[in-house]
């Protein structure tokens, strides 16, 4: 049992770290996007640790789900294309676009090991990314798609966003959408949360500790599995259909390469593996010193005006996958569970 | 047949080589530790680095035919007992201290590794591609205007082959060679009778370092233009060529290596050059689904 002292800590630190970043929106907007990106992650990285963390299954490809929920998203909305979707039903088919991807790539391979899985997603998310790039008619190649629509707020929620000061129109305010990934988020952190400590938590949890004995006691492995695979997946496609949203568009094959999903997995181990707050942590931490704090510390270096080979070890960005990989190193040897594990 | 046909095979033959040197080290490797070192094609990205940095240092790009041909072999020594000893040191400092770990913990840290590795080549040399002085001249071999296979052509073919073939006897016929079969059986009972375990497993992360450096080298020398990027892609397609041929298996890995060179360049000229990762990546995916064994590996049931 953990302390109740601790937790009060914990949450203390957390309403303080929320606060902040409330503050942050207000004070400067584009940072604000930034900690909007981080929401949208929070949701791919809860996704993948109901497939890695609940499940135990090593998956190196969410950030292709990712990518085929931005393009589903980017096809069915842009207006150059026939489809014309609205916000909910473009989330909608990216959600289940994506799930039916994890799904029938995760089919196959039930029966394989480990690491033999990780390897056959890393090769499915570099043949996503390979053809998204290359299937240009469609997706726009490398130029990418794009303007995706903003959506619209519906008439009895103008009310409510005139007093919080967010304006009502998505294209002109950032911080709508802030409001509306947390919101977002929130219901699915609850979501998945009740999911894990259901009767499918505990099938995922039995089938990941052990394959043999779960089904000698009457567990369904091949069922338990492809439904963590269904979630996880759905959980990327809607986080990518977030994203298309916010970006306004699809960003290149080449953003949902292997490294994002690589930082992802980071994020969930530093976080803490089979848990809701431990993705959302990890995102924050590991994302969140990603998206907002190496920008930041570059744009400081960059006032000095570095230059040649000296300039490339001053800047910060130069040093990120060191950093990751060294963090990774040591999280295994030192803390495999991470931060905030589950169960 | 076609004249471009017999090109691309001859291309196919080449690239094909090249993975099945860098694929041999994945091989070893696996075979011995059952781990998938993802480092192992960023080592071969620092071997080329190393090499660049050497060609410039010895002034090798613009030096007579004599002190080139002694550059390259003093290359085939130095970058090899070189990269052998970066992929030691990864052994010992980020794998050796999880040898009992769940298997996962390992795969996370060689991606780690991986990442640092290729951070140190971004480091190094920069984000730019980096081209390498072609130092082989680009003869023709084969006399007449038909297809080509040049002096590069043949180094590639003839390194792989001669390493190939000295590395099998070596596993076959030495002492260790011999230790490292009986470690890749079963390290336990490899133990019980006396083999060093963990020295077996360092000879054996030298030995793969020291095939991925002749493997940058020759293919430093073949096409020209090295990054810090290579490391993943090349490594890659090598554990695809392992894979391909067995994980585990040496002469497998050669096979692996040729069909996959194969399937790249036929890939190229029927499919478009676009076409050829993916269709790589795609092969990949259906021999772990549907033959996880390889061509040559043999199905190991599941133990309970």
């Amino acid at each position: 049992m953990r302390a109740p002292r601790r937790a009060g800590w914990a949450e203390a630190g957390a309403g303080l770290l929320a606060v902040v970043y409330v503050l942050v929106l207000y004070l400067d907007p584009a940072a604000g996007g930034q900690v909007t990106n981080l929401f949208i992650f929070s949701i791919a990285a809860i996704g993948l640790n109901v497939i890695v963390g609940s499940a135990g299954m090593f998956h190196l490809g969410i950030a292709a789900l990712f990518g085929i929920g931005v393009y589903t998203t980017g096809i069915l909305t842009v207006p150059t294309n026939p489809f014309g979707c609205g916000f909910w039903s473009a989330l909608g088919a990216s959600t289940l676009a994506a799930a039916a991807a994890g799904v029938m790539l995760g089919a196959p391979l039930l029966r394989l090991r480990g690491d033999y899985f990780a390897l056959v997603t890393l090769a499915f998310g570099e043949v996503v990314r390979f053809s998204l790039r290359n299937l240009d008619e469609v997706t726009g190649g490398t130029r990418a798609l794009g303007p995706v629509p903003p959506p619209v707020l519906p008439g009895w929620l103008a009310g409510p966003a005139g007093l919080l000061g967010i304006g009502r129109d998505f294209a002109q305010d950032d911080r709508l959408f802030y409001w509306l990934d947390l919101a977002l988020l929130l219901a699915i952190a609850g979501l998945v949360s009740r999911i894990d400590a259901s009767r499918w938590g505990r099938r995922w949890r039995a089938v990941r500790d052990d394959e043999l004995a779960a089904a000698c006691l009457g567990i369904n492995v091949a069922r338990a599995k492809l439904s963590a695979l269904a979630l996880g997946s759905a959980l990327a496609g809607l986080a990518g259909s977030l994203y298309a949203f916010k970006i306004t568009g699809t960003a290149s094959p080449d953003a949902y390469d292997f490294n994002r999903s690589a930082i992802l997995l980071c994020a969930i181990l530093v976080g803490g593996l089979a848990s809701v707050r431990g993705a959302v942590v990890g995102t924050f931490l590991v994302l969140g010193f990603d998206n907002l704090i190496a920008p930041w510390l570059d744009s400081a270096v960059q006032r000095w005006q570095p230059t040649g080979a000296e300039g490339r070890l001053l800047v910060f960005s130069n040093w990120r996958l060191l950093i990751f990989g060294l963090l990774l190193i040591a999280l295994m040897r030192f803390r495999p569970t991470g931060l905030l594990p589950g169960k | 047949m076609s004249q471009t046909l017999l090109e691309h095979l001859l291309i196919g033959l080449a690239n094909g080589s090249l993975f099945a040197l860098v694929a041999l080290g994945y091989t070893m490797v696996y075979g011995i530790v059952e781990l998938i070192n993802f480092a192992h094609g960023d080592v071969f990205m620092l071997g080329s680095l190393f090499a660049l940095t050497l060609v410039g240092t010895l002034g090798l790009a613009d030096a007579g035919p004599a002190t080139t041909a002694a550059g390259i072999v003093l290359l085939l020594v130095a970058v090899p007992a070189f990269c052998a000893l970066v992929n030691l040191s990864v052994d010992r400092l980020v794998y050796q201290p999880l040898r009992q770990a769940p298997r996962l913990a390992p795969l996370v840290s060689a991606i780690g590794a991986s990442f640092v590795l290729s951070n140190i080549g971004l480091l190094w040399i920069g984000a730019a591609d980096v081209s390498f002085p072609d130092l082989i001249p680009r003869r023709n071999l084969l006399s007449g205007a038909g297809p080509q296979f040049t002096l590069k052509d043949m180094l590639v073919v003839a390194v792989t082959m001669a390493t190939m073939i000295g590395l099998t006897a070596f596993v076959k016929y030495t002492k260790l060679g011999k230790a490292m079969r009986a470690t890749a059986q079963d390290p336990l009972a490899a133990q019980l009778v006396g083999i060093p375990v963990e020295r077996v497993i360092a000879a054996t992360f030298a030995l793969g370092g020291a095939l991925a450096g002749v493997a940058s080298v020759v293919y430093s020398l073949y096409v020209n233009t090295v990054s810090y990027q290579m490391g993943f892609q090349n490594g890659l397609y090598a554990f695809t060529a392992a894979v391909l041929g067995g994980i585990g298996n040496l002469p497998g890995a050669m096979i692996g290596g040729l069909t996959l060179g194969l399937v790249r360049s036929l890939g190229s000229l029927y499919l478009g050059e676009r076409w050829t990762s993916a269709s790589v990546f795609a092969i990949l995916i259906l021999v772990l689904v549907f033959r996880p064994q390889g061509f040559l590996g043999s199905r190991v049931r599941e133990k309970v």
